[in-house]
């Protein structure tokens, strides 16, 4: 760095000169310089300030969860909480546990996301993969129809009807087979096969006598864990964040996701929380208790979510890039 | 040589013979060539003629009367008789200009803010400190609509949540002046990380003769920003820009579902929440389903305006 900076001093000056006759050129050159150094620390400064600032803000409301679920609900209600668990006490999780809500609900949320993500790739892939193809024409006609659905739909009601003639309503099957299909995630898996594997392995592949179905499974397949992991992680947590289909099509309480169970242990805790601050003492430990268990079924809720995370975070930066190439 | 000749006539002979061949005889080639790759698509064709374009024709329902025996597709033709029951509706303007001002914050916002931030990460030197950033930014966009709004409820309280202690005993969750920067500021702590991935990744394709050439040109490190990195974000931005515009009238139904309550509900009845409860709550089948396509219709039209104006001023477009 510092030998660019000595060769800009001298040399260039003159080159420059003709340009502005009359401007004392080699000073300016040299306060620029100096300033530059003195921006280079102020930018750094700045910089690190404002990283450190975005990390606590992104990390402050995840940690004080945590922290909370751990405390005493009477330390929380008090605001004694701030950056470590003050008073340690699981009542919240004790009650969460107990909660049979809970437990059906972890196991629709997990049987839905499991089944769910496995019909998803299912469909996902081998559609990719045609549609990848080049030397299949119709592909430019099916791809249009499926890019419209990205733009336009019939809206709730239409869906709504059709699930209900088809006998979907309130039936688990509803959770993975409107969904089944994912346009964006079907054109992230098309761009990776089109970008990432080598014509050349179709050409020997075919010299071998494998068919479209042989490659996909022999060649494709397995040169492509990457971006399975990626579709299969947006798929997944897609399931597994989903309230909407609970909200509109369930009616069952056996058959609702843990989503859906959440939002109602959190809307019960909610309307008694206008009442809590002009009741007395009980009502005022009832509430703190109410607290509690929203904490814990956050992290209830989220943990496998994020156990799942920094396994699959090495592929994220890929499988997004890849999106992006063809948009 | 002669072989090679008669080799040539032969293929073009067959060529020939294949273009001039009726039309089924190609076909019936075409599929005993490609019926796998068919094979391959129809259940996704499946999919989407089932659960996107029978809605699609579902949406006849807004011009026609429910009828229970006839499902989908309704009664008896009545044109624009729930358009006009909703222009006309004294609630109207206000569900508008909820939905414009909520998505318009969020558009904005959610806009700049990753490419801020890619521009700040991509300023960090260490890649250790880079990959943490990344990493801790990227979590929050991972949790669940439902979740989010729970931490919301939670650092709002009145009195005692974090955040809801400074402003005493009124609750902001409560108060309609807040609900769309609620909105908007929570959905940028949610997913600006995990959106400039994309800015980062156009980022990391400059060419690093970009930044030495602006360098020896004497250029400071806002400089670079400024003039390479900036510039290396606009096709990527515009065409983000585009998509976006796509959703003008798109508000996320969960979020502000689960953010309503009956003290703000001036300010967060939205068009998609409006339709949930005509529609679904209040089996309201054909009006709703009106609404829905106004909705649908205007983002619509957004989109290709949005595309042709961008094709027109920077060639940049989805389409």
């Amino acid at each position: 760095m510092s030998n660019i900076t000595g060769t800009l001093d001298g040399a260039p000056a003159p080159k420059v000169r003709p340009r502005r006759p009359g401007a004392p050129k080699t000073p300016r050159t040299k306060r620029r310089i100096q300033q530059r150094t003195a921006g280079d620390w102020a930018v750094d400064i700045v910089l690190g300030v404002l990283i450190a600032l975005i990390l606590a803000a992104v990390i402050y409301p995840l940690w004080f969860i945590v922290v909370a679920s751990f405390s005493d609900p009477r330390a929380v209600a008090t605001g004694e909480v701030t950056l470590l668990p003050q008073g340690f006490g699981l009542t919240g999780y004790e009650m969460i546990l107990a909660d049979d809500r809970i437990w059906t609900g972890y196991r629709n949320t997990i049987l839905y996301s499991v089944l769910g993500t496995a019909v998803n790739l299912l469909v996902t892939l081998p559609a990719a993969f045609a549609m990848s193809r080049r030397e299949f024409r119709p592909r430019r006609i099916i791809m249009f129809l499926f890019a419209f659905t990205m733009f336009f739909g019939g809206g709730l009601i239409p869906m709504f009807l059709l699930v209900k003639q088809l006998g979907l309503l309130n039936n688990m099957w509803v959770f993975i087979l409107p969904t089944a299909f994912s346009v964006f995630n079907m054109i992230i898996a098309r761009s990776f096969f089109e970008t990432s594997i080598p014509e050349e392995l179709r050409e020997a592949a075919a010299l071998d006598g494998l068919s479209y179905f042989g490659y996909f499974l022999k060649i494709v397949i397995p040169l492509s864990s990457a971006i399975i992991a990626v579709i299969g992680l947006y798929y997944f947590v897609g399931h597994w964040n989903d309230f909407f289909t609970g909200l509109i099509f369930i009616r069952d309480q056996e058959l609702q996701p843990l989503q859906n169970v959440l939002q109602q242990i959190l809307m019960a805790n909610q309307s008694s929380a206008g009442a809590g601050g002009s009741l007395g003492q009980s009502a005022g430990d009832a509430q703190n208790l109410a607290d509690q268990i929203k904490f814990g079924v956050i992290i209830v809720s989220t943990l496998p979510i994020l156990v799942l995370y920094p396994m699959l975070q090495k592929y994220f930066n890929k499988g997004v890039m890849i999106g992006a190439v063809k948009g | 040589m002669t072989s090679r000749i008669t080799e040539e006539a032969v293929v073009a002979a067959s060529v020939h013979a294949l273009r001039t061949e009726p039309k089924r005889r190609r076909l019936a080639e075409h599929f005993r060539r490609y019926w796998q790759l068919w094979a391959m698509t129809l259940p996704a064709i499946g999919f989407i003629i089932v659960f996107a374009y029978i809605p699609m024709y579902g949406i006849q329902l807004a011009f026609r009367e429910f009828d229970v025996t006839k499902g989908l597709t309704g009664g008896d033709w009545v044109g624009f008789k729930y358009f006009e029951q909703f222009f006309n509706n004294p609630q109207f303007g206000q569900i508008m200009l909820n939905t414009v001002n909520i998505s318009l914050w969020t558009l904005v916002m959610g806009f700049i803010a990753p490419i801020i931030l890619a521009i700040l990460i991509n300023q960090i030197a260490s890649p250790r400190i880079k990959g943490f950033t990344q990493t801790i930014t990227y979590m929050p966009h991972f949790i669940s609509t439902v979740v989010m709004v729970a931490i919301l409820q939670i650092f709002l309280a009145p009195g005692s949540g974090i955040m809801g202690r400074f402003f005493g005993d009124t609750s902001l969750l409560g108060d309609p002046g807040a609900f769309a920067h609620l909105y908007w500021i929570s959905e940028v702590w949610q997913h600006t990380g995990w959106n400039c991935i994309i800015y980062l990744a156009a980022l990391s394709s400059v060419d690093t003769a970009l930044y030495e050439a602006a360098k020896i040109d004497g250029a400071g490190r806002l400089q670079l920003i400024r003039h390479v990195d900036i510039p290396a974000l606009l096709p990527t931005a515009g065409i983000l820009l585009i998509l976006n515009m796509g959703s003008v009238l798109g508000v996320g139904f969960e979020k502000v579902f689960l953010m309503q309550n009956t003290l703000n509900i001036m300010s967060s009845e939205v068009i998609s929440t409006y339709v949930y409860r005509v529609g679904i709550l209040g089996n309201q089948f054909s009006y709703s389903t009106a609404i829905g396509l106004f909705n649908a219709l205007v983002n619509f039209a957004f989109l290709i305006l949005a595309n042709y104006i961008a094709k027109r001023a920077s060639n940049t477009s989805i389409f």
